[in-house]
């Protein structure tokens, strides 16, 4: 059986989720995506995992809400509130959308993971953290690299040409 | 614990579908961020669920590296919307189509 907390926690990720795709400005979508992000990192909290749960708060919640926030900010304001889309298209979505939940969720719900449940002590994220700097440590060097490249990539794109020097302001 | 594992699972599916709706519905490209986001994170919290029922510590490792990940991918995403807005003065989808190199 499922508790309060996580009713709670699961009406807040759904319902700011679908909030977040349909509300009419972009500046609170991206708001409602920051709680939707929230409650996925209070699921990582009900899972026993503190550590995934917290680098989950600062990466998506600390970083990436925040990039969005301020590429909304750099769009003109006509297009943060403009709604366009195809009728037709949004009754054949909201359908797909509900033929997925129902299909795999019977399968779910149908297959033997309701009698799964767990008195196993948690993983210790001592643990992790030495397996990062041990087992994983080639990985962690190549996601540094990645990180760095992809950080390097979007400044190269996002950067103006046509602005010299000596035409600043500042 | 209280909660089982499929109660994770089906809330993981039905952010995956409400992501993947957003994914086709929307013309918005910021929008359409927001679906991918969705979808990544029903991912991580799988992992994360099946890492703690089985029980092993390598779920939560392969869901740091996917949080790290996608934290590239949006960076270089939101990059790339910006550089089309710049071209187009717009952000709708249809408007990128001439995009072709």
């Amino acid at each position: 059986m499922v508790d309060t907390v996580f009713l709670a926690l699961s009406v807040l990720t759904i319902g700011s989720a679908i909030v977040a795709l349909e509300i009419r400005s972009l500046i609170y979508g991206s708001i409602a995506l920051m709680i939707t992000l929230s409650g996925i990192a209070g699921f990582f909290l009900l899972l026993d995992a503190p550590f995934v749960a917290m680098f989950q708060l600062s990466v998506y919640v600390g970083s990436i809400a925040v990039l969005i926030l301020f590429t909304v900010m750099l769009v003109r304001r006509e297009l943060i509130f403009n709604k366009i889309e195809d009728k037709r298209r949004r009754y054949a979505g909201i359908g797909l959308m509900l033929a997925l939940m129902l299909g795999i969720g019977m399968i779910i719900i149908g297959s033997g993971m309701k009698s799964m449940e767990t008195n196993s002590p948690t993983v210790d994220y001592k643990k992790i953290g030495a397996d990062f700097l041990t087992y994983y440590s080639p990985a962690l060097i190549v996601m540094a690299l990645i990180l760095a490249s992809s950080v390097v990539g979007a400044l190269t794109l996002a950067r103006r040409e046509d602005i010299t020097n000596d035409q600043r302001a500042d | 614990m209280t909660n089982g594992l499929i109660d994770f699972v089906l809330v993981s599916v039905a952010l995956l579908a409400i992501g993947i709706y957003g994914l086709a519905v929307k013309r918005n490209a910021i929008r359409m961020l927001f679906g991918v986001e969705m979808i990544i994170n029903s991912a991580n919290l799988n992992l994360v669920a099946f890492a703690r029922f089985i029980p092993n510590s390598q779920g939560q490792t392969l869901a740091l590296f996917s949080i790290a990940i996608a934290a590239a991918e949006v960076a270089v995403g939101l990059a790339l919307v910006i550089v089309a807005y710049r071209m187009y003065q717009n952000i709708d989808i249809k408007d990128f189509r001439s995009l072709k190199g």
